[in-house]
C-alpha cells in the first residue's frame, strides 16, 4: 500500500480563500480605477476649461423667473432649487393620486363582467402602455393645451366654477391663511382619527356596527367647517379678466400637461398591476363573500381588495418611483421642476457637473424615501407567516 | 358522436354581458355613447379630418431621417440581408427545437392552422408596412419589401438545413461567429457611406435600441452575479452601482450626459451625440437588467447549485453551465419588458440631446413653411405613436407567445 502524501497546506495560488480574496481586490481596484481617471478626466478639463468645480455657484442670483412662484430675480440659485424641487413634489404627488384612482378603475373595468367596460379597459391599456411616455407629453403640451384648449378671449367656463384656456385651467379656492388652512387639517385628521377609535371601541363592547369612516369623516368636516368660519376663510371664483383669468387658482399650462401624460401612461401600468393583484386573489375568497350574501361593492371593497392590494404594493410602489423619475420630462415643455431649474441655470452660466450633481442626489434621495415609505407599508400589510 | 354545439342565442348573450342589472344597464349605455364618440372621433380623424399630407410629403423623414439619396440603396440592402439572417436564424433554431425533441416537425408542413397562426402574429406589424408602402410615391420600397419577403423565406427554409449540417463545438462556433457577424458587417456597410452622427427617423430609434441592448446584457448580467456573489466586496460594489442608477432619471443622465459627458474623458476624446446617448442607454438599462436577472437567479432551486457542485463543477462553470441558463429562462417576459421600455425610451434622445429620432421629426416637420400654424401636431404625433406602437406591441405578443412555447412556469 503506497501512502499518498497530503501537503501540510494547500499552496496559495490555489487556496480559495486568497483566490476570492485576490478576486475582490481586483474588482475594487478596477472600479476604483475607472472612478479615479473619470475624477482625474473632469479635474483636469474643468481646470484648463476655468469652469469651478465647487458649489459656490448655488449663492449667485438666479436671473430667471419661474412661473406661478414668487421668486425675485435675484434670488440665490439655491432658491430656485427649492422651488423646482417642491414643483417636482407638486406634480409628483398630484399624478401619483390621479393615476392610482385612474388605474385602479380601469384595472377592475379589465375584470367586468360587463363586456363593454372590460373591452374598453382592455383597449385603453393596451394602447397606452407600448406608446412611449415623451409623446404624451408633447401631445398633452402642443396639441391639447395649445390645440384643442380655447384662447383666453373664449375660454370655456363650465357653470361659471372654471376658467379654461390655453393660458392655463383656473379653478374655485379659498382665501385666507394657507398654513391655517394646513394646520386645520391636520387637528380635524386627528379628531379623525380619535372618533373613528371611539367608535370601534364602542363597537367592540356593545356590538353594534362600528360605521368608523362614516363618524370620522363627519367630524373632520364638522372641524373644518367650525374652523372655516371661525378664521374667517372665503371662496374665490376665477374669471377672465383681459389676457388673463383672475382669482381663483391658477394651473400652468405646463403643468397640466405634464400631469395629463403622467396619470394617463401611469394609469395603464398600474391597471394592469391591479388587474394582476385581483385575479391573483383566491377565487375561493370573492365565492365565499358571495355565500355570505355580500353585494358587488361589498364584496371588492371588503373581501378582494384589501388582499389583492397586499400584492399590489412592491410593483405599484416601483411605477410611484417611475412617475416621480418621469416627471422630470416636464422639463421638456417648460414645466419648472427642479430639472428645467438646473437646465436654466447652467444655461445662464452655472458649471455642468456640480449643477447636475445636485440634481442627480435630489432625485435619488426621492426614490430612497419613496422606497423606505414603500418597505414600511409592505411589512405593515404583509402577511405574518410562521 | 360530437358533442353538440351550444349556442346562446343573442337575446341571452346581451343579458349575461351587457344587461345583468339596471345598474349594469345604465354603465352599459354611458359605456356605448362614450365608446361610440371617440371611435367616431377617430375614424373621422383618421379618414375626414385629419391632413396627411404633411406625413406623405415627409415620409422618408420620419423613417431614416437625412439619410442621402445617393446612399439609401446601402439601407435597402441592409434590410434584405437581415431579414434573411431573422429568417435563418429562426430555421436553425427550429431544427434545433425539432432535435431536442421540443418542437414537432409537424409545424413545418403548411398546415390551416399553421397558416393562422402566422397571420395572427403578423397581421399588425404587415398591416403597418403595408400603410407605409401606401404612403410611398415610388416603386423602390415595394421592390425592396418584395426582396425582402422571399430573402426571409429562402432563410427560413435554408436554416433547418444549415442547423443540420453544422454541428459539433467547432461547426457552432463558425455558425455562431458568421452570424453575428452579420449586422456588424452591415453597420460598417452602411456607416461607411452616411456617418452616425448623420442618421436619424425612426431608424435611429430602432438602431439606439438595438446597440444599447446588445451592449448592457453583458454588464447587467455581471452585476446581477455580483449583487448576488459572496464576496462582500463585489457585493457593495454592484449594488452600489445598480441602486444609484435606478434612483436617477433616465431624462437627467441624458441631458447631463448630453453638457457633461465631454468632462469625464480626456480632451479631443469627446463622444458623438449618439455615442453618448448608447452610452447612456447602455448604463441605465444595465442597472435594471442586472435587477431583473436577480430575480431570475432566485428563482433558480438551490439544489441545483447543490448539485453543480456535488459533479466537481469549478464556481464559474456552476454559474454559466447550471444557474443562469434557468434564471435567464425564467425571466424571459421581465427581459422583453424592459427591451420594450428601452426601445420607447429612446423617444427620449430627442427632447434631452437634439438628436433627430421619430419624436424630434414628428414635432420638426409641423414647422416647415408649408405646414407651419395649420396645427399638424396630432397628425404627425398619431403617426409616431402607430410606429411605436406597433413595434412594442408585436416584440410583447411575441415574449407572451415565446413564454408558452418555453414553458415557464408549467414545469
Amino acid at each position: 500500500m503506497t501512502a499518498t502524501i497530503v501537503p501540510d497546506r494547500v499552496p496559495i495560488w490555489r487556496d480559495v480563500r486568497v483566490l476570492q480574496w485576490l478576486f475582490q481586490l481586483i474588482v475594487v481596484a478596477a472600479s476604483a480605477a475607472i472612478v479615479i481617471w473619470l475624477y482625474g478626466n473632469y479635474t483636469t478639463n474643468s481646470q484648463s476649461l476655468g469652469i469651478p468645480t465647487n458649489f459656490d455657484f448655488l449663492d449667485n442670483p438666479a436671473a430667471f423667473e419661474i412661473t406661478g412662484n414668487e421668486m425675485s430675480q435675484n434670488a440665490p440659485v439655491r432658491d430656485a432649487y427649492v422651488q423646482g424641487f417642491l414643483n417636482t413634489l407638486r406634480v409628483s404627488v398630484a399624478g401619483i393620486v390621479a393615476a392610482t384612482v385612474l388605474g385602479t378603475i380601469v384595472g377592475i373595468g379589465r375584470l367586468s363582467k360587463n363586456w363593454l367596460v372590460s373591452k374598453m379597459a382592455t383597449v385603453y391599456v393596451e394602447a397606452i402602455r407600448n406608446v412611449p411616455l415623451p409623446l404624451f407629453v408633447v401631445f398633452g403640451a402642443l396639441a391639447v393645451v395649445l390645440g384643442i384648449f380655447p384662447r383666453i378671449q373664449e375660454a370655456w367656463e363650465p357653470l361659471g366654477l372654471m376658467v379654461i384656456s390655453n393660458r392655463g385651467i383656473a379653478g374655485p379656492w379659498f382665501t385666507g391663511s394657507g398654513r391655517l388652512l394646513v394646520l386645520l387639517g391636520l387637528v380635524g385628521a386627528v379628531v379623525w382619527w380619535a372618533v373613528a377609535r371611539w367608535r370601534r371601541s364602542v363597537s367592540d363592547r356593545t356590538g353594534a356596527p362600528a360605521n368608523s369612516g362614516l363618524w370620522g369623516g363627519a367630524a373632520f368636516v364638522v372641524v373644518l367647517a367650525i374652523g372655516w368660519f371661525a378664521f374667517g376663510f372665503g371662496v374665490t371664483l376665477p374669471e377672465v379678466d383681459g389676457r388673463r383669468s383672475a382669482g381663483g387658482i391658477r394651473i400652468d399650462p405646463s403643468f397640466f400637461a405634464i400631469f395629463f401624460a403622467l396619470v394617463i401612461y401611469t394609469a395603464s401600468h398600474i391597471a394592469e398591476i391591479v388587474r394582476g393583484s385581483i385575479q391573483a386573489v383566491p377565487k375561493g375568497q370573492g365565492e365565499a363573500a358571495n355565500a355570505l350574501a355580500l353585494s358587488g361593492f361589498q364584496r371588492m371593497w371588503y373581501v378582494v381588495l384589501p388582499q389583492a392590494f397586499r400584492i399590489a404594493i412592491p410593483p405599484v410602489g416601483n411605477q410611484y418611483l417611475n412617475l416621480i423619475k418621469n416627471s422630470s420630462l416636464g422639463a421638456g415643455i417648460g414645466y419648472y421642476d427642479i430639472t428645467l431649474v438646473t437646465q436654466t441655470t447652467v444655461g445662464n452660466g452655472s458649471p455642468a457637473v456640480p449643477a447636475f450633481t445636485i440634481t442627480l442626489l435630489v432625485y435619488i434621495s426621492i426614490s430612497l424615501v419613496t422606497s423606505l415609505f414603500v418597505n414600511i407599508a409592505n411589512r405593515r400589510v404583509a402577511l405574518v407567516e410562521r | 358522436m360530437t358533442a353538440p354545439v351550444l349556442r346562446t342565442p343573442a337575446g341571452v348573450w346581451l343579458r349575461r354581458n351587457l344587461f345583468r342589472s339596471p345598474v349594469d344597464g345604465v354603465i352599459t349605455v354611458v359605456a356605448a355613447l362614450v365608446s361610440a364618440w371617440v371611435l367616431y372621433k377617430t375614424v373621422r380623424f383618421v379618414f375626414v379630418t385629419g391632413r396627411w399630407e404633411v406625413i406623405e410629403r415627409n415620409l422618408q423623414l420620419l423613417v431614416m431621417g437625412r439619410f442621402p439619396a445617393p446612399h439609401v440603396l446601402r439601407l435597402a440592402v441592409t434590410v434584405v440581408v437581415l431579414s434573411a439572417w431573422a429568417g435563418v436564424i429562426a430555421g436553425i433554431v427550429h431544427a434545433r427545437q425539432v432535435r431536442a425533441a421540443r418542437a414537432d416537425l409537424e409545424s413545418t408542413s403548411w398546415s390551416r392552422a399553421r397558416v393562422l397562426d402566422l397571420g395572427e402574429r403578423f397581421w399588425i406589424p404587415g398591416l403597418l408596412v403595408l400603410l407605409l408602402l401606401a404612403l410611398t410615391n415610388t416603386a423602390g420600397p415595394w421592390i425592396m419589401t418584395a426582396i425582402a419577403i422571399v430573402a426571409a423565406v429562402v432563410g427560413r427554409l435554408l436554416g433547418p438545413f444549415l442547423g443540420r449540417r453544422i454541428h459539433g463545438a467547432v461547426g457552432g462556433a463558425i455558425l455562431t461567429i458568421a452570424l453575428a457577424a452579420v449586422p456588424i458587417g452591415l453597420y460598417l456597410y452602411v456607416v461607411d457611406a452616411v456617418g452616425f452622427g448623420e442618421w436619424g427617423g425612426f431608424m435611429l430609434n430602432l438602431f439606439l435600441a438595438a446597440c444599447s441592448i446588445i451592449l448592457c446584457y453583458p454588464l447587467g448580467v455581471l452585476l446581477a452575479l455580483g449583487r448576488r456573489s459572496g464576496l462582500p466586496l463585489v457585493r457593495v460594489v454592484s449594488t452600489l452601482y445598480i441602486e444609484l442608477v435606478r434612483g436617477a432619471p433616465l431624462f437627467v443622465l441624458l441631458l447631463f450626459a448630453n453638457v457633461a459627458l465631454g468632462f469625464f474623458v480626456p480632451a479631443g476624446m469627446t463622444p458623438s451625440t449618439p455615442t453618448r446617448a448608447i452610452v447612456v442607454f447602455t448604463l441605465f438599462t444595465a442597472a435594471y437588467m442586472a435587477e431583473i436577472v436577480r430575480g431570475g437567479l432566485q428563482s433558480v432551486p438551490k439544489g441545483q447549485f447543490e448539485a453543480a457542485k456535488a459533479l466537481g463543477l469549478s464556481p464559474p462553470r456552476q454559474t454559466f453551465l447550471i444557474v443562469l441558463p434557468q434564471a435567464l429562462r425564467n425571466v424571459i417576459p421581465a427581459q422583453i419588458g424592459q427591451l420594450i421600455s428601452l426601445f420607447k425610451d429612446t423617444a427620449l434622445a430627442g427632447v434631452a440631446m437634439g438628436l433627430f429620432e421619430l419624436l424630434r421629426v414628428s414635432s420638426a416637420i409641423t414647422q416647415q413653411p408649408d405646414f407651419r400654424g395649420q396645427g399638424l401636431i396630432g397628425e404627425t404625433l398619431a403617426f409616431g405613436a402607430v410606429l411605436f406602437w406597433t413595434v412594442s406591441y408585436t416584440m410583447s405578443r411575441e415574449s407572451q407567445r415565446l413564454e408558452r412555447k418555453l414553458g415557464v412556469g408549467t414545469r
